[in-house]
């Protein structure tokens, strides 16, 4: 019996040293250039489902479909307290080589709007893939087709009525803060869980208006069954030729983009941010990304090292600037 | 059993406040043209959690509830101490999951198990819970893509991806 | 019969061998994945999509849609087996599977829930292909309003799930629902209950992290003590002739099946509700409908097939709005959505005008996935018998590690380990002192969509509940819901003047 265990013991610590000496040996010289050891973490900061999720789960498809990288790129969905989660998630994995996040604009906003201890200049960047852009839309039932008729049934509504969007204090209720600052109108804002359930209510009827991504709406646009009549960008949109921009509608600086970047955390050495540069410029040249931003008219938008960065700081200032506005933050 | 239901009632009691409490940060009551605030629906189920557990707390000792009569002692002794046994083993399993991963803190867990409250011969217990590592790494990280915790493991595993 | 001449072109695009063997390989993993506890068929999907670049659209399609259906299957296996629920759809599915395992009926149990999955996968794509385009309409008309109306009568149903002790049952409910309240709260756009600032409690509670914790720990604790941890976990025997006999034993539940089938289809199409919902309504619904609801619990059979009946019909319920309106209706269908719009196709109103052949190729073949599942199921039976009669002390651990694997692999964090570690001690010592265990799962499972949808509502309507009942879907909603919440009453009543009389 005793001996038994004596041999269980020594069996035990020879199968640990196996893998630990062969675990010494795999460490490959440091004269190449880095490349992950283990698949890589891309951390979404969404739940599953959404617009976020649904573009990072593409890109992760790219990277797979045309082996962009040695290793595989496992998306993990951290979409807790508006991405908070993840931000703290990414702050703790600090010099982690093997994490990478795909962001939107709450990468600016949940740290301004609750104190959570991340600051995000500290943040590797690694890539702005793109820039998602807004439209107003109303049922294709409403009789309203232009932003003036838009905002005059509005202002008759007298506060009633109803823009639906993604939670309060999201990109959605912001492009509303916008509208409701410079027109001095009031909408009813109902917050629900995705950009999909807005666009599904305003086609049952169950809301008056959306700032709804192109993308969101573009199978029931295609349908005629909505209808955007004004941009926020700063020019026309090509899959949508003839919706006027707010600039040329007189309304100047009426501008609101998602920012889709990627993010490294913290500490993260120079030769590990190029691997993911480069992998990530790759899925900027596929044909597939070209194809789907082409479709969902979605602008491409490649920025990458220090200039990344000065734009994430900038966009921090604007954004404070709206969440002021919009009474979300003093 | 009585006295159980009764230290039972006390915590959970307890548990409801905290969450009352917890729920105040956001605002509670109706908000005009709003409906109820962020804080209102845990708020008021808590409540409810309270007023349960205070009502279970008095029925059993006016001695109306089933328990209240119930003279069977709430656990036996050997039921307790197998219960301890377990608990304090998955503890144990799951804190060392933090510092030296799953691939080492499973098949010792395992192996205790087998050993200690099964009375398996070495030979098997041996067998098991190396196997069962194995077979977890294989289908988990290497077929679904599930990235399981390694703790100070984790570079050894380099060479298997 | 534009549909018919349809539905067979697509048959013969879904009946090419090819076709067919990615069906054989889908539904194999997708057993497997649904069965592992934690892991269910949003795994699959997600993991296995990248595959799916190698092959043309719709025999990638048809591949995630067997995985789809191979892990609607697979969860109930882990449900009767272990009473661990496989995945969130199936957790109605333990309430009476394990217990006929206990009693030495695994194999009817696994035999019941895959003929009840298979008629409800059935019932719900005829539903599918005669009527998509009506379907989509009415799922359109569900406004925040209609999904509070839902949630109320998801409630009733439940009406009689409840243990001995009311106040301990009311405890129960109000626990589930507060614990759905942690974590974001959408509407202000806040975070809340936040316990000691810990992270780990911004992404809420997680359901299969309690489903784990009191169905898979707390339930190897229950066993154990009343085994004394040493016999094995089920006595069951399997043989062709019980297999039949088994089947032929079904003819009493068709009733059952069929009502859940319709269910499950309803619920599934709503781009809110999903399978998991839908399920636990029609175990409800049986239990309330029963002449004898106190063998629910404890082995009815009828308990096994409901449930379901239900999760295979709202699974493929849940790929109309998907593919009709470019709407998710759980998870699964998000990520399939996603594969879609990679393969180059546009989900959405157009897409029956314009991919003719790609719809009718995924409807026809999930015709065919049902048939092989069906069978391919029945054959694992006696492999998945022989894992029940490992000795108990070799099960258990492996079981303990398996819901430790479950309850990180949906959030990838510890934190939720040691949360299903909790709930499952405490759900054990909570269950001993008659603490009902099954309306904590469903409140949670219903929380989040009953308080936003009332507060959504609310807003709209600026504070004023009565637009509750002046939209006629959501009255009607109520009124069956009042109804089933009197039912029991009624009952009572009944029952003592029957007494009275005698």
């Amino acid at each position: 019996m005793k001996e038994q265990m004596v041999k269980a013991k020594r069996w035990f610590a020879w199968a640990i040293l196996s893998i630990f000496v062969a675990g010494l040996f795999s460490i490959p010289g440091s004269v190449m250039a880095w490349e992950p050891k283990k698949p890589v973490e891309f951390v979404i900061m969404a739940g599953q489902g959404g617009g976020a999720d649904r573009l990072a789960r593409l890109i992760q498809s790219i990277i797979a479909k045309n082996k962009f990288s040695p290793q595989p790129f496992i998306p993990i969905n951290k979409g807790g307290g508006s991405g908070a989660e993840a931000l703290r998630y990414l702050q703790d994995k600090k010099g982690d080589p093997h994490v990478v996040m795909a962001t939107l604009n709450s990468y600016y906003t949940t740290p301004l709007r609750s104190n959570i201890g991340v600051d995000i200049k500290d943040f590797t960047p690694v890539a702005r893939l793109a820039l998602d852009t807004f439209l107003l839309w109303v049922n294709s039932e409403s009789s309203i087709k232009s932003v003036d008729e838009y905002l005059a049934e509005v202002k008759k509504a007298g506060g009633k009525w109803k823009m639906g969007g993604t939670g309060t204090g999201q990109e959605d209720s912001l492009v509303t803060g916008m509208l409701e600052g410079r027109f001095g109108v009031k909408h009813t804002y109902i917050p629900f869980k995705g950009g999909g359930t807005v666009a599904k209510n305003l086609i049952g009827n169950h809301i008056d208006s959306t700032v709804n991504n192109p993308s969101e709406q573009m199978g029931f646009f295609q349908a005629g069954k909505s209808r955007p009549i004004a941009a926020f960008t700063p020019e026309r949109l090509e899959a949508f030729p003839d919706v006027p921009t707010m600039g040329e509608l007189g309304h100047n600086n009426m501008v609101y983009f998602m920012q889709r970047s990627v993010i490294a955390p913290p500490g993260i050495p120079s030769d590990v941010q190029d691997f993911y540069v480069g992998v990530f410029k790759k899925v900027n040249d596929s044909a597939e990304w070209i194809k789907y931003t082409n479709d969902k008219s979605l602008g491409r938008a490649w920025l990458t090292g220090n200039d990344l960065t000065d734009f994430f700081l900038k966009e921090r200032e604007v954004h404070r600037k709206l969440l002021m506005d919009a009474g979300e933050i003093k | 059993m009585k006295r159980a239901d009764l230290i039972a009632a006390l915590v959970l009691a307890i548990i409801s406040f905290y969450m009352m409490l917890k729920s105040m940060e956001l605002p509670i009551g109706w908000e005009a043209g709003k409906g109820p605030g962020g804080g209102a629906f845990p708020f008021w189920l808590s409540a409810g959690m309270l007023i349960c557990s205070v009502l279970i707390f008095i029925r059993n000792l006016a001695g109306l509830s089933l328990e209240s009569k119930d003279t069977q002692p709430f656990m036996e002794t050997e039921t307790l101490k197998l219960f301890l046994t377990v608990s304090i083993a998955l503890i144990a399993m799951i804190g060392a999951i933090h510092i030296v991963g799953v691939y080492v803190s499973v098949p010792l867990f395992v192996a205790f198990y087998m050993r200690h409250l099964g009375k398996h011969s070495w030979t098997k217990t041996l067998v098991i819970s190396l196997t069962i590592p194995v077979v977890t790494f294989l289908f988990f990280e290497k077929l679904l893509l599930l990235l399981l915790p390694k703790g100070v493991t984790e570079e050894w595993f380099y060479i298997f991806f | 019969m534009d549909i018919f001449a349809n539905l067979i072109d697509g048959f013969a695009t879904s009946l090419l061998p090819y076709n067919m063997m990615m069906i054989t390989l889908g539904v194999v993993a997708g057993l497997f994945i649904g069965a592992m506890p934690g892991l269910g068929s949003v795994n699959g999907v997600a993991i296995l999509l990248p595959v799916t670049f190698l092959v043309p659209p719709t025999s990638a399609i048809i591949f995630l849609g067997a995985i789809y259906y191979g892990a609607m299957y697979g969860g109930a296996i882990s449900s009767i087996m272990l009473g661990i629920p496989g995945a969130s759809t199936a957790v109605a599915t333990t309430f009476d599977g394990r217990p006929m395992a206990i009693k030495g009926e695994a194999d009817k149990a696994l035999v019941a829930a895959a003929v009840a999955s298979f008629l409800g996968g059935t019932i719900s794509i005829i539903l599918f292909t005669l009527f998509a385009p009506l379907l989509a309409d009415f799922a359109l008309k569900f406004g925040p309003a209609e999904e509070f109306a839902l949630m109320i009568l998801a409630f009733s149903t439940f009406i009689g799930l409840g243990g001995d002790s009311i106040l301990k049952t009311l405890f129960a409910i109000f626990f589930g629902l507060a614990l759905s309240a942690v974590g974001l709260d959408v509407v202000s756009g806040q975070s809340r209950l936040i316990f000691g600032d810990i992270t780990g409690f911004y992404h809420g509670i997680n359901f299969l992290v309690l489903a784990i914790g009191i169905y898979g720990i707390g339930e190897i604790l229950w066993t154990m003590e009343i085994d004394k941890g040493n016999v094995s976990l089920s006595k069951a025997n399997v043989s062709l002739k019980r297999i039949f006999k088994a089947i032929k034993e079904l003819k009493n539940t068709w009733g059952t099946v069929l009502m859940g089938s319709f269910l499950g289809y309803f619920v599934g199409i709503l781009p809110a509700a999903g399978a998991t919902p839908g399920s636990l309504m029609a175990y409800g619904i049986a239990k309330s409908a029963s002449k004898t609801p106190e063998n629910f619990g404890k082995g009815e059979i009828k308990g096994v097939v409901a449930p379901e009946a239900a999760n295979n019909a709202a699974s493929t319920g849940s790929m109309l709005p998907m593919l009709t309106l470019g709407i998710p209706g759980s998870p699964t269908t998000a990520i399939l959505l996603g594969g879609m719009v990679i393969w180059g196709l546009e989900p959405g109103p157009l897409l029956f005008i314009d991919q003719r052949e790609f719809v009718w190729g995924l409807i026809s073949s999930l015709y065919t996935a049902n048939v092989f599942t069906l069978l391919i199921n029945i054959a694992f039976i006696p492999a998945f018998i022989a894992v029940l009669k490992m000795p108990f002390t070799i099960l258990a651990p492996i079981i303990f590690v398996l819901c430790v694997v479950g309850g990180y692999a949906p959030t990838n964090d510890m934190h939720d380990v040691w949360l299903m570690l909790i709930f499952g001690l405490g759900g054990y010592l909570l269950r001993k002192l008659n603490y009902p265990m099954a309306p904590v799962v469903l409140a949670i499972v219903l929380g989040p969509l009953a308080e936003r949808s009332m507060r959504q509502t609310l807003i709209g309507s600026h504070g004023s509940p009565m637009v509750f009942i002046e939209r006629p879907l959501s009255l009607i909603f109520l009124i069956i819901s009042l109804f089933l919440f009197a039912l029991p009453l009624l009952k009572k009543l009944n029952l003592r003047k029957k007494l009275e009389s005698l």
